[in-house]
């Protein structure tokens, strides 16, 4: 058959094959769809579609097309949550190929519908299409790096979810050069910059479904002697649990709170931080120092990625999460001083302290369900998990705003009004550390036993 | 001959498939620190 290559049983890596040859294949798919988090970056031109230079009357206003992003982050949950198995089963290279046509598809069926003026269209293409795509290749590409290394599973989730939130770096500024190339008198250019995004992004993520490699059964690394001689030992997964009996345990549940909480703390404040920065030093803070802040949190976020997944390896998963949830609590609940003592450099420290945290989050959640639950059915554990983003995605942003605009309107002044909601972050830290106290190891009924149907 | 030439070529595909990957993110992670100077001006 023709797509015989993308079989499970045609990626599996032959003997001595090296194992950092894995990783690009991993950023490739974690780059590309990574670029969600640039979406923004076409909300001003998709309002002005018709009015080019300013918004027309019928131009969709940016509380619409705010929804685009919800609805992509919200399929990425549904379909991590509905093809997890499916992703197991069908390997890497299958599930990538996939993600690849329903992003890449995604964009296509967006500029079709920015070219008709469709709204519903857009919203079916990058929402809903690109979304699936965003779930089937969230989860693969992490799934295979932790067989890969089993002796550094924070590491290498960690490699791979960094991709991800490097991804708006390559997405941001490539699509602002694409807009720019494409614009006219009589076009804002966001059509054209869709179908070479669609078109680019497939290609790179071909890469990625070319390069990648499972492990044969029974693989294990070689590993390096320490100083007596004898060979260090490979953190060892817990035993396999199924993916059907682990949302039934209490430590997967307790996992959800946790990285519910992380994220809502994080997502909220990352969507204000332009205008926060802004309104918390005024005439201190412009429009291009709010850029700078916001993409000096982009890195913190992406760099935190692989610094605290990997550090996880060393002093474990339970007391890292332990870390992001104090420290991130003391964190927050410091901003507001550094906003009256008009300390700029110390708020920006605490921001991109807090930012490293909040993808270490994202990053070392695999690596712990690895812990917890095995490497059987982890990449589906983790899409049933990732459903908790998705609640975040909408819960985080949605609490942010309405408090501000419940400040506002009850007479607190702006550089204040971000004071309350920082207080409120820091609890729903306080209550995330304690979900993550009461994680322990999995029930022994829950185990995968040998003749159970996988 | 082939025994020696096999472990250059490894190394050959290995540096080639990072590259693919590190260099869109390096140009990436450079514009944003270009955009992030502007904080501390």
């Amino acid at each position: 058959m023709a797509f015989d290559f993308l079989d499970r049983s045609r990626s599996i890596a032959p003997a001595n094959y090296d194992r950092w040859r894995v990783p690009p294949a991993a950023l490739a798919i974690h780059l590309a769809i990574g670029q969600a988090y640039a979406f923004s970056v076409f909300n001003l031109p998709l309002s002005t579609l018709r009015g080019i230079t300013t918004s027309a009357p019928d131009d969709w206003k940016l509380s619409t097309i705010g929804w685009i992003f919800s609805v992509a982050i919200a399929f990425l949950g549904i379909s991590a949550f509905t093809f997890g198995r499916w992703l197991e089963a069908a390997g890497p290279r299958k599930a990538m190929f996939a993600s690849a046509c329903c992003f890449a598809g995604g964009f296509f069926v967006a500029a079709l519908g920015v070219q008709a003026h469709a709204f519903w269209l857009v919203i079916l293409g990058y929402g809903v299409i690109g979304g699936i795509g965003l779930g089937l290749g969230y989860i693969s590409p992490v799934s295979t790096l932790i067989k890969w290394f089993p002796d550094h599973p924070g590491m290498a989730t960690g490699l791979a979810i960094m991709g991800f939130g490097g991804g708006a770096m390559i997405g941001s500024p490539l699509a602002v050069a694409l807009m720019e190339h494409f614009k006219s008198a009589t076009d804002v250019g966001v059509a054209p910059a869709f179908m070479a995004m669609g078109a680019l992004y497939f290609v790179f993520m071909m890469f990625g479904v070319f390069t990648v490699r499972l492990p044969a059964p029974g693989w294990t690394p070689a590993q390096p002697r320490d100083a007596s001689g004898t060979r260090r030992a490979v953190l060892a997964p817990a035993p396999d649990v199924h993916v059907n009996s682990a949302i039934r345990t209490r430590p997967f549940w307790l996992l959800w709170v946790v990285l519910c909480l992380n994220v809502t703390a994080g997502i909220g404040v990352l969507g204000q931080a332009s205008p926060m920065i802004q309104e918390m030093f005024p005439g201190v803070i412009g429009p291009a120092a709010a850029a700078g802040f916001v993409g000096l949190l982009s890195l913190a976020n992406m760099t935190g990625r692989f610094f605290w997944s990997s550090l996880s390896d060393v002093i474990g998963r339970q007391r890292t999460y332990m870390i992001f949830f104090a420290a991130g609590a003391a964190l927050y609940a410091g901003v507001p001083f550094t906003g009256r003592a008009g300390n700029v450099v110390l708020f920006v420290a605490f921001y991109v302290l807090i930012m490293t945290m909040y993808g270490g989050g994202f990053a070392t959640i695999p690596a712990y369900l690895r812990d917890l639950f095995g490497t059987m059915h982890v990449g589906a554990i983790h899409g049933r998990l990732l459903t908790a983003w998705s609640v975040a995605g909408v819960a985080g942003p949605v609490l942010v705003n309405y408090i501000r605009e419940y400040q506002l309107a009850h007479g607190v002044p702006k550089a204040e009004a971000y004071s309350v909601t920082m207080y409120l972050m820091a609890g729903l830290l306080l209550v995330g550390f304690a979900a993550n106290w009461w994680v322990s190891p999995v029930d022994p009924k829950y185990q995968f036993k040998t003749g159970d149907t996988v | 001959m082939s025994n020696n030439t096999t472990p250059d070529r490894n190394l050959i595909a290995l540096a080639l498939t990072w590259l693919v990957v590190l260099l869109p993110a390096a140009w990436g992670v450079s514009q944003v620190v270009l955009k992030s100077a502007a904080l501390f001006h």
